[in-house]
């Protein structure tokens, strides 16, 4: 996946992956597990029933800091579409950085701190592959006053499941108060943890941002019950491809805006009105007259998988591409994402996916495939 | 009864003038959960190096190729229903299809048990 010749990175769980029995592969530069002896399949089925771990240190983890929170809600609003001014302290929102033609270079997840002394932070996380592009690029947008601060030495759990909640309130009593996208930092044993209440599985679960040094004692300790199991890369990715969750590089890149991915939700009301942020001409337009494509869930027919790039074809021709696709073991059958043109994108539409020089039936779906499971937002 | 095996992780359980294919515990070991297979149709001719099965993981799809020429005589109809059944018992219950031997020189490439176990051992 690295296609230089740069040694691969390590995160701080690196040796405890190992001695777990991963198997490590290469991603976005890093040397990574994909799976553990249980294989995807139980990983995956596990995550939906129990609680699942994750090692996701290999994410962009930084703040941009400002004087107060308005210069630095609307230095990052000069970046992305969602409505960063109004974010209450301590609330997360789901956003995408955009080029000038509302093309998305990665998409990201901006926290406002709810830090006494640090009023004026917001935390962001952003995909492992773009952050040595998204870094520079944040960097070099934010007017004088504000600043990018890196946290390399910062490590990312994420603990995904069921059980999740159950598992982390004996470590933190009390967290299960936190709704869902919300933030809270605290002190156990001695260790800061920024934990927020989200995920890439569909379920309910935190991410909890600890220091590197502290990250293996938590890894152990959350591992210590018998309802968490550590899941490696593979079942990130069927767990979240059944949620219904783009994957940066595949379902969104710079050829592909908010509105065609069916982001429409993380654009808040006041900046698709105002504007005022990169390509917002051309988001505003297909807002107004709807894109000519877009995202939709496909269901192949059958138990053979359709991937990524098989075309899709409608009506005799090419339609849409899928961007992911896979077997999704709790659908327990087969399911992709891809984009078809604009009248081709109801549910119910009947498709043909090329698969392997074949044909394969297959029909648009709602998305998610596995309903979400979060927890409900409590204000 | 002999058992031969591909470079490509396929063995072939020699029966008088039949073999059993199948997929070896490493190659189902690499490619993960098996979620899908696609096997030949009976009467099938089969070509040596040419497309004979598709097996698919959550993650990826793999092909099988035709270890040797020859009629398809057999399939195992239980696999597509129960392609877990791959993961569990490859070299067993896991086997693919029997194929008819058409020229038995095609068997002299193909590696024993021993020279397998060492290519193996090789790869790590």
């Amino acid at each position: 996946m690295d296609p230089t010749d740069r040694p691969l990175q390590h995160t701080p769980l690196h040796a405890a992956h190992v001695a777990a029995g991963a198997r490590m592969v290469p991603f976005a530069g890093y040397d990574m597990p994909v799976q553990y002896p249980l294989g995807v399949l139980g990983e995956h089925l596990w995550t939906r029933e129990q609680a699942g771990l994750f090692d996701v240190s290999h994410m962009g983890q930084a703040f941009v800091i400002g004087p107060d929170w308005e210069t630095t809600a609307c230095a990052i609003e000069a970046l992305v579409p969602a409505d960063i001014l109004n974010l209450k302290p301590g609330y997360q929102r789901y956003s995408q950085l955009l080029d000038e033609n509302g093309g998305i270079l990665d998409d990201l997840m901006v926290t406002r701190s709810n830090y006494q002394g640090c009023e004026g932070w917001a935390y962001l996380v952003v995909n492992a592959a773009c952050k040595e592009t998204d870094f520079p690029h944040i960097a070099a947008r934010l007017p004088a006053g504000v600043t990018l601060k890196r946290a390399d030495d910062l490590a990312l759990l994420a603990l995904q499941g069921p059980a999740a909640v159950a598992v982390l309130e004996k470590l933190v009593p009390g967290i299960g108060d936190l709704g869902f996208m919300q933030f809270r930092a605290l002190k156990v044993d001695g260790a800061h943890y920024h934990i927020t209440r989200c995920g890439y599985t569909g379920e309910d679960g935190f991410e909890i941002c600890v220091a590197a040094k502290d990250v293996v004692a938590l890894w152990e300790r959350l591992l210590g019950d018998e309802r968490v199991k550590p899941i490696g890369l593979g079942a990130r990715d069927s767990l979240r491809l059944e949620a219904g969750l783009c994957l940066y590089g595949h379902d969104i890149d710079t050829g592909t805006s908010p509105i065609e991915a069916g982001l429409n939700w993380s654009i808040q009301k006041r900046r698709r009105e105002e504007g005022g942020f990169p390509g917002a001409s051309r988001i505003q337009r297909e807002l107004r007259d709807g894109a000519g494509r877009l995202r939709v869930g496909i269901r192949p027919e059958g138990r053979q998988p359709a991937r990524e790039g098989a075309d899709i074809m409608a009506d005799g021709r090419k339609v849409g591409t899928v961007t992911s696709g896979g077997f999704g073991p709790s659908v327990n059958g087969p399911v992709a994402m891809g984009y078809v043109e604009r009248g081709f994108a109801s549910e119910g539409q009947k498709l043909t996916l090329m698969v392997r020089g074949k044909e394969l039936a297959a029909t648009v779906a709602a998305l998610p495939f596995t309903p979400h499971r979060y927890a409900r937002t409590k204000s | 009864m002999t058992t031969l095996y591909t470079k490509d992780h396929e063995y072939l359980s020699i029966d008088g003038d039949t073999a059993t294919v199948g997929i070896t515990d490493y190659a189902q070991n690499s490619l993960g959960d098996v979620v899908f297979v696609e096997l030949p149709a009976v009467g099938k001719q089969l070509t040596k190096g040419g497309d004979a099965a598709v097996v698919e993981s959550v993650k990826a799809a793999s092909d099988v190729y035709a270890p040797i020429s020859g009629e398809v005589v057999a399939v195992n109809d239980k696999l597509p229903d129960a392609p877990g059944t791959i993961n569990e018992d490859p070299a067993g219950a896991g086997w693919f299809f029997k194929i008819r031997i058409k020229d038995k020189a095609e068997l002299d490439g193909l590696m024993d048990e021993a020279a397998y176990q060492a290519f193996v051992a090789e790869l790590g």
